[in-house]
């Protein structure tokens, strides 16, 4: 126990650990709860996509010398609209889906390329940017970070009621006269944000992790939408919690690493539970 | 100028074993296509990653590490799928959490290794350029198993496909078929990662296949013109990012990319 708390206090030691911590938290947040809806929209496949956007986003602004979190949000934001418009009522298939980001995958090679043959150390920004740098963070990113994690939730709330009617009843909620399609589009914008947010938690390549997988494990836990989204979002706060730790305290193990690990055995921890309770 | 791409060795290996990914990721990849299985198809693609991370710390052969991982990866899918019951949401979370965990694992076994960043970017990105002989030979005899499995299994996997009851009901065994796919697939996507990267192999997989379905609906015919547009995209590509010194992750992709927009937008004119 003793342990433990000295543990505790040692974290709040260090300022990186505690912009760490506090930009994780809000960003976790903001990723249950999108998350917890992707899963129910059955839209798990953007947020794959969304990790590829964001790495060449951020790719991009570096090869133009800019601010890495510009290109992550304008990239994330403007192909979540794209994918938006594609499809009917603001959701586009897995397939055209899967090709735009392949190609904007594509780019950014040649973005990684560029910054590579440019700065000489692409390596170290592409790793940077595919698997994130919490530890990175100082007193004005933490603030971004935290501000923008907040606006995520706002808005989330403020739409939450006819997105959930028109995610468990389309059909029904458009003869309602639910903007189904301005919803669709809505709220692609917001995972788009909630994307761009957690790439610089835990990375473009890793983003699903703390996206989806809560969602996942809320989803497995039960049936209530809001507790759904409670859970969702109390999983991918413990699990950064619990991941920024862990690689505090062994620091071989990165911090991206750390969460998503957590993050995937309490998905695994849900699924054996439901299969238990299905029985 | 063209000629003077076969006056090297690495040319002529990377046009042979380009070609050969092509053929087998557009014969695939229409099957992807047709049962909508790009996100598995995508994971498993990326969980290669780990697996080449993995044999390059503990000194395998890089091949294994690529064949083995997605192989578990498809049968992790396999296991995790429900009771037949309606759990799209849930079974696409298990995908992600199955990728991203996956993902995570790679990063850690690059960051153990103390292997450069630029080793790691390899397994991601792929490196056309540096293909040996052996590598020609092995992803012959792969290429060759898996054109043999897709014959064997594709009449009755087009008609599982593409209605899964009436095919359950004539006694098809649609859950058996479902699983083998998703091993060809894993097989394929390691086969062509180690050349291509495990990031891009999904464009060779699905933007050709995805073009030529716009194109035609019949089988036979699709999956020709879906070879035929990878094998175009992959030569045009290998011979721009010769001249340009451009990555051929990017050629490849942008050719795939601009052919299936353009095919796009004509069949929407069409209609």
């Amino acid at each position: 126990m003793s342990d433990v708390l000295f543990l505790g206090l040692a974290v709040f030691d260090h300022a990186f650990m505690r912009y760490a911590l506090i930009a994780g938290t809000a960003v976790a947040l903001a990723c249950g709860l999108v998350g917890y809806l992707m899963v129910l929209r059955g839209q798990v496949f953007m947020g794959d996509a969304m990790g590829h956007v964001a790495f060449t986003g951020a790719l991009a602004s570096l090869a133009f010398g800019l601010d890495a979190r510009l290109g992550l949000f304008v990239a994330c934001v403007a192909v979540g609209l794209v994918l938006a418009g594609m499809g009917d009522r603001g959701r586009a298939g897995d397939t055209e889906t899967g090709i735009v980001f392949s190609w904007v995958l594509g780019l950014g090679v040649l973005l990684l390329s560029v910054v590579a043959s440019s700065g000489g150390a692409g390596g170290a920004a592409g790793a940077r940017v595919l698997f994130g740098s919490i530890l990175g963070l100082d007193a004005a990113r933490t603030t971004w970070a935290v501000a923008i994690a907040a606006a995520v939730v706002i808005a989330l709330i403020a739409i939450a009621r006819p997105l959930l009617f028109a995610t468990l009843d389309e059909a029904v909620a458009a003869a309602r006269g639910v903007p189904v399609r301005l919803l669709g589009f809505a709220f692609l914008a917001i995972v788009g944000i909630a994307a761009a947010e957690a790439a610089q938690v835990v990375g473009a390549l890793l983003l699903l992790g703390l996206l989806a997988t809560p969602g996942g494990t809320a989803w497995r836990l039960t049936t209530s939408p809001y507790a759904g989204l409670a859970v969702s979002a109390a999983a991918a706060v413990a699990s950064t919690w619990a991941g920024l730790l862990l690689s505090f305290e062994v620091p071989s193990l990165p911090p991206s690493v750390a969460i998503i690990v957590v993050a995937s055995a309490l998905y695994a921890g849900a699924t054996l539970l439901d299969r238990v309770r299905a029985r | 100028m063209i000629l003077d791409l076969f006056a090297y060795q690495f040319m002529v290996n990377a046009f042979i074993a380009g070609t050969i990914a092509a053929v087998i990721a557009a014969v695939v990849g229409w099957y992807v296509v047709l049962r909508r299985e790009t996100f598995a198809a995508h994971t498993l693609a990326l969980i290669g990653f780990p697996g080449a991370a993995a044999a390059a710390l503990f000194g395998w052969p890089v091949a294994l590490g690529y064949f083995v991982v997605p192989g578990l990866g498809a049968l992790a899918m396999v296991a995790g799928r429900g009771r037949g019951e309606a759990r799209a949401g849930v079974e696409t979370a298990t995908v992600g959490t199955i990728q991203a965990l996956a993902l995570a694992i790679g990063y850690l076994l690059v960051t153990l290794s103390h292997a450069n960043l630029s080793a790691a970017q390899a397994m991601l990105f792929g490196s056309f350029l540096g293909i040996t002989s052996t590598q020609v030979v092995v992803l012959t005899a792969v290429g060759v198993g898996i054109l043999v499995a897709m014959s064997c299994i594709a009449r009755p996997l087009f008609f599982a496909s593409v209605d899964a009851d009436v095919a359950e009901a004539r006694g098809v065994p649609s859950r058996a078929l479902a699983a083998a796919f998703l091993l060809i697939v894993a097989a394929t996507v390691a086969a062509v990662s180690q050349i291509t990267g495990a990031l891009l192999v999904f464009a060779l997989l699905v933007i050709p296949a995805a073009t030529a379905q716009r194109l035609t609906a019949r089988p036979g015919r699709g999956v020709a013109i879906a070879v035929v547009i990878a094998v175009a995209v992959t030569w045009a590509g290998l011979a721009t990012s010769y001249v340009a010194d451009v990555p051929i992750g990017f050629t490849v992709t942008s050719y795939a990319f601009a052919l299936f927009v353009l095919v796009r937008a004509l069949s929407r004119l069409a209609r």
